[in-house]
């Protein structure tokens, strides 16, 4: 029996790969060749580490027959990698992994191009950011932080970011309506890794990491997290320190600072692509997100699993953009004519 | 000793048949991947780290670290023989290494650079075994002042020497630091000289720019001369090995030098290319034979090569310790950590002891495996010199191309690589010297960068960079490095006058 | 290694001095373009952002266009002697333009037929004609150097070259 089973299974798949060749437009479409994955990052970073994972997950699973080729193209602040993507329109091959630089880069430098001249595919998740002080700092909330802030004179105290005019900065700039008139220095460095250790180093007073970028000194005891920027607690209960876990970080918002902030880890492609194409990588990528190594992943960074697809994506990356340009447009990052 | 116990468990780790295969791999991938110009040591890890994905984590990090292994040897097997560098790193590999070749001493060249690469790396793990916790709270004092302090005493070591017109030095100094501002300004987001034009977005790159300055125009130069550059005087000489070894002890000084320098640059982390031109810089300050660097002196090979291989292996520690990452490729498998689980940073020791361990045990393995495996390649790499140059030539040319191309996927590049061959090929010939030119465009980005980040830090205060005793001995060495010439020549006025008066 | 580019025999194209003059005029253009850009930039100390972002080029492109200045005046009154030699003679010029304009069609024809194609007709070409080798050796260099690269770059490290028609049409 099972010998005939596999005989069936042949002539079946024989038969499946015939229909395939004389009528391929009845089927669903698939990716005929390599698959390009730009990354608008260096190596390296968040986006990097995700897209390279993702890489790494579609091959270990098999969920596609053709590899996926991953390239960064990091050249002003990303902008290299979305014009790629941009002037590639129609071509199927194509995907892109954003972060905030979707938005902040066209805003503040003027390079010309907008999340419309993409196909937004899918959101993979929400990146978080949390306010870090040194461990052994005097205040243990943040509004106590705050209130230091509050006190102190003008610029007295640094917050590290990475980059500038981006995400960090941006969330800094949005504290600062809370600090009473008082400023930030605000220092930019190349990445969130070096931001955190220039903190533990009290180069620094504060920063704004991602919680995967913090994690491991807040395990050492080098840091500790004052609240969260998202609307609600994190949902990770399993302990990251002796006696804390990700969903005791108190939000910003409890704390008396309504501040929320969240990065979005999301797939684009080129414009002009059929709705088959798109369904196709909505398809891989909800596969990808029902492998455990995925969730880990998303545990260890403590993020936001929102996810989301089709007309509810595009929605919310409208929604975004138009955050993104209130945000920058009151700290003064846009660039000129925009 | 605690580390002795720890380390012999590591290589209980390490020393399975399965893991020394993979090391072996690695170690041949590596060398393949440095020896290409553009797929550099951060490239070929990150393409093979989706691979890896299925092993065991402490395989993978073995297999992977073994690649980084090779790229640092395999890098210096262009740079000698054609002038190429095949990564950063080896740029000042060429100055000595490549006069060294066209005097027919290509195998002597090789077995040093091999050999300095063994003894920095060693050297440099000796150091991650023994001092990790302690050499990792020093890096944590590292903030903006102290790295602008350690590029500018990168600086003052490589340019209180140059030979030619002083104008000529500054003009092609400042011409590097010209082209490397081009691009995003990181501290502010502006865009600087990019006029609009989507290409010029990414500036002019480090690697793009030393393959044409070097490699382009050497066969620019070559074809100048008539095609007779050929592989005549590349003599094979099963011996080379042991006749090099023989030289090594009395250079024992500028190993010494070299691997403080590296080991220094590569947990501060200032990186393995800066490291490079240091010591080649200080070694060509305090050599008897000063004179003679750039014409073939084998200490101009030492130098560099041992402080790259020092800086890249130590650049691994602060990524085990802190997760920042020393270097590229130190930051592709800071993100392989990641993926496997594993959380770099200050409780990597405690949580995976094995990992770290197993780590640290094939850092010893893969290099001695490395060294072996490279040694007994080196009459073979000699004799690719002994293909004729209207074979080389246009093989060259392609896999410049190549190199061009994949640092940054752009066709401008490769342009770009042309025109800078023809500006190597005049500058060379006008005596412009290259290396300040290199250096700037490496370090003229970083360089600017913790400026502006001090000046932000101390709101404009300049004595920033002399308020601990930490910066303040860096830019007084500094500083006594730049003025150094003068000094010297103060000294030895003073010396003389008494015995003629 | 350039021994014998200035033989007398060999009549000079251009001297050093004028290839001088030239180089410190090309410099003193980039500082101006520097200087033009930092102007826009601003380099002035601003608030919560330090040096402005002018600030570096700027004085790196005055002290650029003031070493080039001085280049170019010691160039112009140069007495004869080391400046006054040959920088390159005309059978040497023409040789090295052998290469470097085949170097240039190179790079267009990698935009236009991709990498690959574009390597096996450089190579083929510059062997045959500059180095006067046999068709079949040249013909074989040509073609496997390219392969190499494909299954090197293409299918094993997945890296992907600039691909032109050809490989389109062979489903790459």
């Amino acid at each position: 029996m099972p010998k005939l089973n596999t005989t069936l299974a042949t002539l079946a798949s024989g038969f499946a790969a015939a229909v395939a060749l004389t009528a391929p437009p009845a089927a669903a479409w698939e990716p005929t060749k390599a698959v390009t994955f730009v990354i608008p990052a260096g190596t390296g970073g968040g986006a990097d580490q995700m897209a390279r994972f993702i890489q790494g997950v579609v091959t270990k699973h098999k969920l596609m027959e053709q590899p996926i080729v991953v390239i960064n193209k990091s050249g002003g602040a990303g902008a290299e990698g979305f014009l790629e993507v941009k002037n590639s329109a129609n071509d199927p091959h194509k995907i892109i992994i954003t972060l905030s630089n979707l938005f902040t880069t066209p805003l503040s430098t003027g390079t010309p191009f907008n999340w419309k001249d993409l196909t937004p595919v899918a959101m993979l998740a929400l990146d978080q950011f949390i306010l870090w002080v040194p461990a052994d700092a005097a205040y243990s909330t943040a509004k106590e932080y705050i209130a230091a802030v509050k006190a102190g004179a003008d610029r007295e105290f640094k917050m590290g970011g990475t980059g500038s005019k981006q995400e960090d900065q941006i969330i800094t700039v949005a504290l600062e309506r809370q600090t009473g008139g008082k400023k930030f220095t605000y220092v930019p460095f190349q990445g969130g890794g070096t931001v955190a250790v220039q903190l533990v180093g009290k180069h620094v007073n504060s920063s704004v990491n991602n919680p995967i970028e913090g994690v491991q000194h807040w395990k050492s005891g080098a840091l500790k997290p004052l609240c969260i920027f998202d609307g609600k607690r994190s949902t990770y209960t399993k302990k990251v320190t002796a006696t804390q876990a990700w969903s005791d970080i108190p939000t910003c918002k409890e704390v008396g600072l309504p501040v929320e902030y969240q990065m979005l880890r999301g797939i684009f492609m080129p414009k002009g692509v059929s709705p088959e194409q798109v369904k196709f990588y909505v398809d891989l990528f909800a596969k990808v997100r029902a492998t455990d190594d995925w969730k880990t992943f998303m545990e260890n960074g403590a993020f936001n699993q929102t996810t989301m697809a089709g007309d509810a994506y595009a929605k919310w990356v409208e929604q975004a953009e138009k955050t993104h340009y209130d945000l920058m447009k009151e700290a003064g990052f846009l660039a000129a004519g925009k | 000793m605690e580390e002795i116990a720890s380390l012999m468990q590591g290589f209980a780790v390490a020393l399975t048949p399965f893991n020394l295969l993979l090391m072996l791999v690695g170690i041949l991938l590596g060398v393949i991947i440095g020896v290409l110009p553009g797929l550099g040591g951060a490239n070929g890890v990150a393409i093979l780290l989706p691979l890896t994905f299925s092993m065991p984590p402490t395989s993978a990090i073995i297999m992977l670290s073994c690649i980084y292994w090779g790229a640092l040897f395999g890098g210096a097997i262009t740079s000698i023989l054609f002038n190429i560098p095949g990564e950063p790193w080896s740029v000042a590999t060429t100055f000595d290494g490549h006069p060294m070749a066209q005097k027919g001493k290509a195998d002597e060249a090789l077995t040093a650079a091999f050999t300095s690469s063994f003894v920095g790396a060693i050297v440099a793990v000796i150091v991650i075994t023994f001092l990790a916790p302690l050499v990792a709270r020093f890096a944590l004092k590292f903030g903006p002042p102290e790295f602008f302090a350690v590029q500018f005493l990168t600086f003052a070591s490589f340019i209180g020497m140059g030979k030619g017109s002083p104008f000529k030095t500054l003009a092609a100094m400042c011409l590097g630091f010209a082209l490397a501002a081009v691009g995003l300004d990181n501290v502010t987001g502006q865009l600087r000289m990019t006029f609009d034009q989507e290409m010029l977005l990414n500036g002019f790159k480090f690697l793009v720019a030393v393959i044409g300055l070097f490699g382009i125009g050497e066969i620019l130069s070559s074809m100048e001369s008539g095609l007779n550059f050929s592989g005549a005087h590349a003599k094979i000489r099963l011996d080379a090995v042991l006749q090099t070894w023989k030289q090594m002890p009395r250079l024992w000084f500028t190993f010494l030098r070299s691997c403080i320098i590296g080991c220094w640059m590569g947990i501060t982390p200032g990186g393995a290319t800066p490291a490079s031109f240091m010591s080649y810089g200080l070694a060509k300050q305090f050599s008897k034979n000063g004179k003679n660097f750039g014409k073939g002196e084998i200490e101009g090979v030492v130098a560099p090569e041992t402080a790259a291989h020092a800086a890249g292996t130590s650049a691994l520690l602060p990524m085990l310790t802190l997760g920042i990452p020393g270097s590229p490729t130190a930051a592709v498998l800071l993100g392989g950590l990641l993926i496997w689980g594993l959380q770099p940073g200050p409780m990597l020791f405690v949580e995976q002891p094995d990992f770290v361990w197993g780590l640290i045990a094939s850092m010893y393995l893969g290099n001695v495996v490395g060294l072996i495996l490279i040694l007994t390649c080196v009459p073979l790499f000699a004799a690719i010199l002994r293909i004729p140059f209207s074979i080389i030539a246009p093989i060259i040319l392609v896999i410049c191309a190549v190199g061009a191309y994949t640092v940054n996927n752009s066709i401008f590049d490769v342009w770009m690589m042309v025109v800078f061959g023809v500006i190597g090929y005049v500058f060379v010939k006008l005596s412009y010297p290259l290396p300040p030119l290199v250096l700037a465009l490496v370090l003229g980005d970083m360089a600017e960068g913790s400026f502006r980040q001090s000046m932000l830090i101390s709101q404009g205060d300049l004595s920033v960079f002399f308020s601990n005793w930490l910066v303040g001995s860096i830019m007084t060495l500094g500083l006594i490095l730049l003025f150094w010439p003068a000094l010297r020549w103060l000294i030895t006025l003073r010396r003389s006058k008494p015995q003629h008066a | 290694m350039h021994g014998n580019d200035s033989s007398g025999d060999e009549m000079s194209l251009v001297t050093n001095r004028t290839m001088d003059i030239a180089v410190a005029l090309l410099l003193l253009l980039v500082s101006a373009v520097v200087i033009y850009d930092s102007a826009r930039l601003g380099f002035d100390w601003r608030e919560n952002e330090g040096p402005a972002s002018g600030y570096f080029p700027f004085y790196i492109a005055l002290i650029l266009a003031s070493s080039s200045l001085v280049n170019l005046l010691r160039a112009l009154f140069a007495r004869h002697g080391v400046d006054s030699e040959s920088f390159v003679s005309r059978p040497a010029f023409m040789r090295v333009l052998a290469v470097l304009i085949p170097a240039f069609i190179f790079v267009a024809v990698i935009q236009l037929l991709g990498l690959y194609i574009a390597s096996a007709l450089f190579i083929i070409a510059f062997m045959l004609t500059l180095g006067r080798e046999s068709i079949i050796r040249s013909v074989a260099v040509g073609v496997t150097i390219p392969l190499a690269l494909f299954v090197l770059f293409e299918i094993w490290f997945l890296v992907p070259l600039p691909k032109g028609p050809v490989e389109n049409f062979l489903g790459y």
